[in-house]
This record gives structure tokens, C-alpha cells and sequence, in this order.
């Protein structure tokens, strides 16, 4: 299985980017193998419209099967939802932290976008 | 004719002046029709209380996709090529996002397999009635819906195209207040004389030389401020077309949304005042 | 960091005379002018223009007089009426869909990058601002808003400033929810007549969908005591704090016409007005951030 974390940065010592949308990039992590790859969100980070959804559809693309974020807007949420993807929030602490509290089973799934969207989505 | 009331930004009384004088045509025996282009605050209403007779949904064109007929993660023209973002591939489907959709029809023309057809989406609603033999069109956009032009367009389309037809253009210089003044035959740029008032002023005069149309400034609430504005509009040759004197009465008058030219009958010589200069300058 | 907003449904209630005054009080902060399509607040800021950039949004479809064959086919597909008689496309008009681009069989038209203005960063003496001008006409003012809070922001982190004042656009449509989105208190300005109270509820509509929580200033208070009471209950019906009346004061008018902000041109009066209403605003973010932190 393979988890999506919203990032500043390429490393695990980076911290989670509360954004979704509008984070920076995503570390896409394989919990079984144990390795990862970065995906740069800039491209969305600039976008007028429509980032959310975008970052949804690119971090699923890279085989993510779940998604750890900050905030989440009701389109992306939507997106990921019409996916089978489940989100998890979490503070923000850097990534490692982020991957061994997911291990542990101590994020919470997000059942609802927890902010109306719109251009920060 | 078509007049549009404009500003380069709110409250300088634009309403006012395109309540009033739709008030003043009417009772010279012109057939008039106002059409409150406002339609993010529609304000017009409240100083004509009309009888609505007419409701209509605003409807935009929306994407559906067949996703049967979709060749899938091979093709993905559409998501790609919508300048909007307003679709994506999510896992084994195209998703749509009509909030982001400026229905532009791009996606259905593109796709090779014509599995994108389109539908419609509510945005807002449109209402017609009269008050003092005033024919009236309002439109509305729903809470929380990012794009006024459509509706705006659609608004006045349903304006008759002979008669007096006045346009309550929505402030600013923007894509709205755009869309109402690009097809009038005059524009009546109303502003305070205030430093605000002037700066904004320059904005729309900017606008509308762009769009090569033909304008004159209201000064409302003359006396207020100074004389920067008078003094511009003179250099530039800009024709003023009536001064509507600063007073305590019009404003509390307007504030319980009254007719100004009933309630404070010394303002009808501004607005004779105003048509005639309008008048003459399209005949020239 | 904590950003206020000052909003009005309507035009011309007061919002950049009562932002602009608010500027003056309080702790440092950053102030970003979001009112974009007809920004004000420099006349009273007077900022000294320290950096300049160009805002590029969209797109803009281009055509090529030569190899246009003037078959129509553009006319015909553009839902926007962007295209006229002698091919010419209108930038007003022009949504930047890139339909016609694909519609045309001789390759005549280009879709370039659309430059809708400038935003800046100055000095005045509240503070570091952003600001923008819109080219007149020009669209996409929702992302220029984006843009000059994203800014404000990072020069409020560069600086260690935690408040960040913002003017917030007009109406209820793309501008203002960019600038409403992630504040943590909008500040309503209204003023007694019948048209502001009820653009006054469709804003509050909006503040209260995205769930920002929102206090009311009545400006020209005195216009309409009926009204201002109107909107009084309204405050509390809706379990809004009122953070105070503003008399229908000429000097207010004055102090435009001098470049200075109420509080600045009348201290003891208008500006004794404005300290009770910081206050307010003070006291709410304080329980905005025990709220979020408890």
C-alpha cells in the first residue's frame, strides 16, 4: 500500500504541508517496500483554479491509496472519494513523525472535507 | 437606446441614477425597460417594488461524460486540454467539476469517441415585472457561483431592442461591469468628487475609450468633496452631464429607498438636464 | 498568524476609510489591498513602491491576419462573442477557452499568455503593503487576490509580523471568496439603507458557508437610526458581535482629501470611534486563537 503526504519538501525530515492543494509537493511512500518518490505540486501551487482536484488526481495517479494532509476541500475530497482513496489528517510534523503515526493506526480518516474550498482548494 | 449606468466602484449612486431616471423617461411617455445588471447585489428593486411576473432559471452549459464510450487513461484530451482544470482522470473514470466550468463547449468538440455531451447548471435566476409602467428585469446569482457575465448577457437579452433600455451596470472595470456596457449606445459614468471617487473615475474613462464607446459623467453628491473631478472631466473634454447637489435629505431619502425625483422634486431639472445632453449628443 | 478581512456587500459603505483607519491601530501587521478592480487604499497609504511584477493569468487567443482564410469557423464555435466580423478578437470578451484554436483549419490562431496587470510591494508608514492594479477591464481578479495574500503572508513570515489587515473586494462573486478564504475574522462594514443591509445578509451568507467567523461596523450610522437598529438585530440574530456605530461625519470626506486616515485626521472624534472598534476586533481574535489552540 502506498500513502500520499502532503510536503514542504523532497525528505522525511521535511514537514508536512498542511495544504492540500496548494502544498508544495507530495512524498508518495510504499509502506510494504519501504521506498518512496517525491512529486513536485508546484504546478498546482500556481494554478488560478481547480488545484485541489489536480493534486487528487496526480497524487492517485502516482499510486497512492491513501492521502495524509492538513486541510482538504470538498472537491478534492470529492475526488479522492470517487477514487477509493481515504484521507487522514494529521498536525504538521515532519514526515517521518507523519509515516509512524500512520503505522500506528494513530491518524483519524477524514469522513468530510473539513474546509469549504474554493480558490484555495 | 441603450444607456448603461455605470461606476468605476460602488455606492456613488449609480442605482440611483438609473432608477431615477427611468422614472424621469417614463413620465415624459418613452417606453422604458431597466435591466439591474447588478446581478451579484441587485439593488434596483427596492425603489421600484415591482410586481414580478416573469421568474427564469439562469442555466450554464455543463460536461457529462459517457464514461462507456470513453477510450480512458489512452486519450484524456479533455482533461488535459480544459483551460479551466475543470476535469480530472480519477483511478478508471473523467471526473467533472461544473463549479470550474466556463462553459465553453471545448471538452465535447475535442473528444474523438463524442462521449462528452452537455447539460445544464442552475446559477442563478432571472425575474421580470413592472412598477410605474416601467418594464424591470433583475437577475440574481446564487450564493457562493464565481461568474456573473453569463448571466448578465442572458439578462439583457431578454430587453426589448427598440424603446428606452437602461442598464444598471454591476461597479468596477472588471469582467461584469464589462459585459453590461458592451453593447450601449451611451454610457453615463456616475462618481463622487472625492480623491476615491476621481481615481476610480479614471479607471472606467479608461475602459471605455478601450471599448471606443461614447460616455458622460454624473457627478453625484457634488459639493462633498473638492473639484478634482470637475477639473478633470473639463481637460479631458469629458461632457458633464448633470451635477447632483451633496445633501443630508437625499441621502436619508435613498436610504429608505424612495424616488428621488418624487420625493426631492428640485432633482428633475438634473435629470432633464442629463437626458437632453444625452439626447443631443447622439443626434450630432 | 491571523489575517483580518474588512469586507461590504456593497460599495462605497466605508470599508477602505475604516480599513485604512484600523491600519493605524493595533499591533504591526501587513496590509495586503485586495481590492483589486478599483483599489483605493493607496490614495490613503501612499506607499513608496519598492518592487513591481507583473501578474500573467490566462490565456488570450491571437489571429494571425495572414493565415486567416476568414472561413468563420471561429465566429461560429466562440460562446463568448470574442471574435467580430473582421476577425479581430476582443480581449474584454475573450474567456481564453482555446476553442477556437482547435477549431481552426489553417492554424491561424495562437494562445498567448494574457498580462492583466501589475501588484507590488511597497513601504508606507503602517507597514510593509501589497497592492495590485488591474489593466482596466482585465479578468481573473480572484487570482490576483490569491496572489497578493499569498505574498503578504510570506513577507509577514520573512518580517515575524503575526497579523496581516486586508481589504477585501466588493459583491459576493470569485474576488471576494478569494479574499474571504482562510481569514480569521471578517470585518463587515454596512451602512443603514435598504440596499446595504440586504447585500449586508448575502455577505454574511458567505462569511458564514466558509465559516469565518465575522463582526459588523454600521458607518453613516446616523443616516438611519431605524436601519442602523435593523441591523443591530440582525448582528445579534445571527450571533454577531457589533463592533460599533460610525456617524455620517463630513470630516470623513476631508480626511480622503488630505491622504490621511480618520484616526490620523481626527483623533479625539472619529478616531476615539475607531480605538473602541479595534478593540473589539482585539478581543475577538483573542478568542479566536484560545478557541483554536484549547
Amino acid at each position: 500500500m502506498k500513502v500520499g503526504i502532503s510536503s514542504t519538501g523532497k525528505t522525511f525530515q521535511d514537514q508536512l504541508d498542511p495544504r492540500f492543494g496548494r502544498a508544495a509537493g507530495f512524498i508518495i511512500f510504499d509502506l510494504d517496500s519501504g521506498q518512496s518518490e517525491y512529486l513536485d505540486n508546484q504546478g498546482n501551487q500556481q494554478a488560478s483554479k481547480g488545484a485541489g482536484i489536480h493534486s487528487a488526481q496526480n497524487v492517485v495517479q502516482a499510486g497512492a491509496n491513501a492521502v495524509i494532509t492538513g486541510h482538504i476541500g470538498p472537491k478534492a475530497f470529492a475526488a479522492l472519494d470517487s477514487g477509493g482513496v481515504k484521507v487522514f489528517q494529521s498536525e504538521v510534523k515532519s514526515v517521518q513523525e507523519v509515516i509512524d503515526d500512520f503505522r500506528q493506526g494513530n491518524l483519524t480518516q477524514a469522513h468530510n472535507p473539513d474546509k469549504p474550498g474554493h480558490w484555495q482548494g | 437606446m441603450r444607456i448603461a449606468i455605470a461606476s468605476g466602484k460602488g455606492g456613488t449612486g449609480k442605482t440611483t441614477v438609473a432608477v431615477n431616471l427611468a422614472c424621469y423617461l417614463r413620465n415624459l411617455g418613452r417606453e422604458v425597460t431597466l435591466v439591474d445588471c447588478d446581478v451579484e447585489e441587485p439593488n434596483c428593486h427596492y425603489f421600484l417594488s415591482p410586481e414580478w411576473d416573469f421568474q427564469q432559471a439562469h442555466n450554464v452549459p455543463v460536461p457529462s461524460i459517457d464514461q462507456d464510450a470513453c477510450r480512458g487513461e489512452s486519450c484524456l484530451l479533455c482533461v488535459r486540454e480544459c483551460r479551466y482544470n475543470a476535469l480530472i482522470w480519477m483511478v478508471n473514470h473523467v471526473m467533472t467539476f461544473p463549479e470550474l466550468c466556463h462553459g465553453c463547449g471545448l471538452c465535447s468538440f475535442l473528444c474523438p469517441e463524442g462521449a462528452i455531451s452537455e447539460i445544464t447548471r442552475e446559477t442563478g435566476i432571472m425575474r421580470g415585472g413592472k412598477a410605474r409602467g416601467i418594464d424591470i428585469y433583475s437577475g440574481s446569482l446564487n450564493i457562493k457561483e464565481a461568474m456573473a457575465p453569463p448571466l448578465i448577457n442572458q439578462l439583457k437579452s431578454l430587453a426589448p431592442r427598440s424603446g428606452t433600455v437602461i442598464l444598471d451596470a454591476p461597479p468596477g472595470t472588471s469582467c461584469p461591469a464589462v459585459a453590461t456596457v458592451h453593447d450601449a449606445d451611451y454610457v453615463i459614468l456616475v462618481a463622487e468628487p472625492t480623491p476615491f471617487g476621481l481615481h476610480d473615475f479614471k479607471l472606467s474613462v479608461d475602459v471605455l475609450k478601450q471599448m471606443e464607446l461614447p460616455f458622460g459623467l454624473v457627478i453625484n453628491r457634488d459639493g462633498m468633496g473638492d473639484n478634482s473631478l470637475l477639473d478633470y472631466a473639463k481637460q479631458e473634454g469629458i461632457p458633464v452631464l448633470a451635477r447632483l447637489p451633496h445633501s443630508r435629505e437625499a441621502a436619508r431619502s435613498y436610504s429608505t429607498g424612495k424616488i428621488l425625483i418624487e420625493d426631492l422634486p428640485d432633482f428633475i431639472e438634473q435629470y432633464e438636464q442629463m437626458v437632453n445632453t444625452i439626447y443631443s449628443r447622439q443626434k450630432a | 498568524m491571523q489575517e483580518i478581512v474588512v469586507i461590504s456587500g456593497k460599495g462605497g459603505t466605508g470599508k477602505t476609510s475604516v480599513l485604512s483607519a484600523l491600519a493605524s491601530l493595533g499591533p504591526p501587521k501587513i496590509l495586503a489591498d485586495c481590492d483589486v478592480d478599483a483599489a483605493d487604499l493607496h490614495l490613503i497609504m501612499h506607499p513608496r513602491i519598492q518592487k513591481r511584477q507583473e501578474f500573467i493569468s490566462g490565456e488570450l487567443a491571437r489571429i494571425d491576419p495572414d493565415a486567416c482564410t476568414q472561413c468563420g469557423l471561429c465566429r461560429e464555435y466562440c460562446r463568448f462573442d470574442a471574435i467580430d466580423e473582421s476577425f479581430r478578437v476582443w480581449e474584454q470578451d475573450c474567456e481564453g477557452c482555446a476553442l477556437c484554436y482547435h477549431v481552426c483549419p489553417s492554424g491561424a490562431i495562437r494562445m498567448e499568455p494574457r498580462f492583466n496587470g501589475y501588484w507590488y510591494v511597497s513601504e508606507t508608514r503602517f507597514g510593509t503593503m501589497v497592492h495590485a492594479a488591474l489593466l482596466p477591464g482585465a479578468e481573473n481578479s480572484g487570482k490576483l487576490v490569491t496572489t497578493v495574500r499569498t505574498e503578504a503572508r510570506e513577507i509577514a513570515e520573512d518580517q515575524g509580523i503575526d497579523l496581516i489587515l486586508t481589504d477585501g473586494s466588493p459583491g459576493i462573486g470569485c474576488p471576494v471568496i478569494a479574499s474571504l478564504s482562510r481569514t480569521n475574522l471578517a470585518v463587515i462594514v454596512a451602512e443603514p439603507t435598504l440596499a446595504a443591509v440586504s447585500d449586508l445578509k448575502r455577505v454574511q451568507e458567505l462569511t458564514s458557508y466558509f465559516g469565518i467567523p465575522s463582526g459588523i461596523v454600521i458607518n453613516k450610522a446616523d443616516i438611519n437610526d431605524s436601519l442602523s437598529d435593523e441591523i443591530e438585530r440582525f448582528a445579534k440574530d445571527k450571533d454577531l458581535p457589533l463592533l460599533g456605530r460610525i456617524p455620517y461625519e463630513e470630516k470623513i470626506t476631508r480626511a480622503q482629501i488630505e491622504g490621511k486616515s480618520i484616526t490620523e485626521y481626527d483623533p479625539s472624534g472619529l478616531g476615539e470611534y475607531m480605538h473602541r472598534i479595534w478593540d473589539g476586533i482585539q478581543e475577538r481574535l483573542d478568542a479566536e486563537q484560545k478557541a483554536s489552540t484549547a
